[in-house]
């Protein structure tokens, strides 16, 4: 009687049926007949299984052909954004020091825009494998030049031939990393022949070995065909790496120091979610109220959305850090977005706080701001717009004008912030006279009930959080702080 | 002498005839019939394998091509 026992076969590593993948066919790759990506799949796959770390791995999809290698493979999978593949894993190995992590890469994911990521993890020698799909042209896109197009080949966007003088040079990814301390192993080879793959394979091997041992960086090349998009047959692209590519990019092991290589012991990281929820969400100080005070006014209902703008210098930054404290003092989740111009000092500075009794999404204010608090008249300017129908604007009346007919859209609220600070012997506390103006704005018009006693606390302890340490600077604020109160316009 | 077989998928066959190349034995063809996908898959047409592996890692696809080793027979 006959029986039959599998000699070579489907890798245990890959699923049974791609159930991933969409459409109906559910049994074979995406990739276009007779491409390499499918042969180095196969030998990716056989190794993890030969390693036996199958339950362990995390296979990282690159942007490019092989985007979609976890339809296939039946362990760890994540997608990255292009070029990024090195960065995320690097993620990974430290996040999960106990998981291998592979990264796949194409010849534009690793060589063009993730070159940066790529070069910065072989010189860190983080502990990952790197398997390098060097096809010479851009295969997902349509056949365009590649970083590792030969001299003279043509291309969809080098139809006349890759030029040296204007295109630059093939680059040579394993002799670059070569030049580098950390890396462990670099090997080239070519997915060409039954021999050469089976030097393939053993690169493969040897590489989820290195990855398996934690011995550090391995980066494997892999010549492959593309041919679909090289428009050759099977015959002829074999030809093509055998006998042009691998003249440019020699075959063969760049380096191999994994006998020598010690392991690397990665601590775990603390992963106690009670000490993580500490670090983002910290207790809140909670000066004069219970932890479950809430204002109650019905303005308090919806998320506020605050744009303070001006020149630098005049406190606008300090003036939302003033709000947001008093915010976080009322239980109130806060963010505060700074912006200037890194380009000038003393030029635009602007910043939004949004104080919320849910979470907060996006501490980004470029609409449906509910309040402009504009001390120049280029900020009001520029912001006004992202002012809501029917948002209040406070303004500096003593140096600014208004647009006409404002007040018909807008509540509008002025105070002469600069003057009064002047008088009071310092530019600086302009903002807390603004505050002040705020406080009375809201005590007058929009808070109800006890609310209207408990905001002069709140503004008043913010502050005294803001200035600690500091008492005559918080005697020069407060006093600012009354006077804006004081000398606040209302609308007629 | 151990004896070997092979068998190809036909609906798992794109047909790029790197096994067909490879084969040393040559005995793997490309057909003329199409498969759903509408490649024309490559067919075994000779007794002969050896259990070498080529067309295995020759083709892209994970399970299109088995190679199987024979138990011998008996008698």
């Amino acid at each position: 009687m006959n029986t039959e026992q599998v000699k070579f076969g489907k890798s245990s590593v890959f699923f049974d049926t791609f159930e991933r993948r969409p459409g109906p066919i559910k049994k074979n790759m995406h990739y276009c007949p007779g491409c390499g990506h499918g042969i180095l799949h196969k030998l990716i796959a056989e190794a993890v299984e030969y390693h036996g770390i199958q339950d362990k791995t995390i296979i990282i999809a690159p942007v490019g052909c092989a985007v979609f290698s976890y339809y296939y493979y039946n362990c760890g999978g994540i997608s990255v954004p292009h070029g990024r593949a090195p960065a995320v894993g690097t993620g990974l190995v430290r996040a999960l020091p106990e998981e291998f992590v592979i990264s796949y890469q194409g010849d534009g994911d690793l060589a063009a825009i993730g070159l940066n990521e790529f070069l910065q993890a072989a010189n860190r020698g983080e502990n990952m494998a790197v398997f390098f799909v060097n096809n010479s042209t851009y295969g997902m896109t349509g056949g365009q030049m590649a970083p590792t197009t030969l001299p003279g080949q043509k291309t969809a966007t080098s139809p006349c031939g890759r030029q040296i003088e204007t295109d630059g040079y093939p680059l040579k990814v394993c002799e670059m990393v070569n030049a580098l301390a950390a890396p462990v192993y670099i090997e080239r080879v070519a997915l060409t022949s039954t021999p050469r793959i089976l030097q393939a394979r053993n690169a493969v091997r040897k590489a989820i070995g290195i990855l398996k041992e934690r011995k550090g960086f391995s980066l494997v090349e892999v010549l492959s065909p593309c041919p679909v998009n090289l428009k050759m047959t099977a015959k002829a692209v074999n030809a093509f790496i055998d006998e042009q590519m691998c003249r440019y990019f020699p075959l063969g092991c760049f380096r191999d120091h994994s006998e020598s290589a010690l392991p690397h012991h990665t601590t775990p990281p603390l992963h106690d979610p009670e000490s993580v929820k500490k670090v983002l969400f910290p207790p809140k100080l909670n000066i004069g109220v219970a932890s479950d005070f809430k204002n109650r006014s019905k303005i308090f209902e919806h998320e506020r959305r605050i744009k303070i703008a001006g020149f630098g210098g005049q406190g606008i930054l300090s003036l939302g850090i003033m709000l947001a404290t008093m915010g976080k003092l009322r239980n109130f989740n806060v963010t505060w977005l700074p912006s200037y111009g890194p380009e000038q000092r003393g030029g635009s500075a602007n910043c939004s706080v949004i104080l919320s009794r849910d979470l907060i999404g996006s501490p980004v204010i470029d609409d449906n701001c509910n309040l402009l608090i504009a001390m120049t008249q280029p900020a009001l300017e520029k912001f006004l717009h992202e002012l809501k129908p029917n948002g209040v604007l406070l303004y500096d009346s003593s140096t600014m004008h208004l647009p006409e007919s404002i007040a018909e859209t807008h509540p509008v609220f002025g105070i002469k912030a600069l003057d009064i600070a002047l008088g009071l012997g310092s530019l600086k506390c302009a903002n807390s006279v603004i505050l002040g103006a705020l406080s009375a704005i809201l005590i007058d018009r929009y808070l109800e009930g006890a609310d209207k006693m408990d905001f002069d606390r709140a503004f008043e302890e913010a502050i005294i959080d803001c200035f600690n340490n500091k008492p005559e600077v918080i005697k020069l604020n407060l006093c600012a702080f009354y006077e804006g109160k004081k000398a606040v316009t209302f609308p007629a | 002498m151990k004896r070997y077989k092979v068998k190809i998928e036909p609906e798992e066959c794109k047909g790029c005839g790197r096994c067909v190349l490879a084969c040393p034995r040559s005995i793997l063809e490309t057909g003329r019939k199409l498969n759903e996908m509408g490649y024309a898959y490559v067919t075994v047409v000779k007794e002969g394998c050896i259990g070498c592996g080529s067309c295995f890692y020759q083709c892209p696809e994970p399970g299109a091509v088995t190679v199987y080793e024979l138990a011998e027979q008996e008698g």
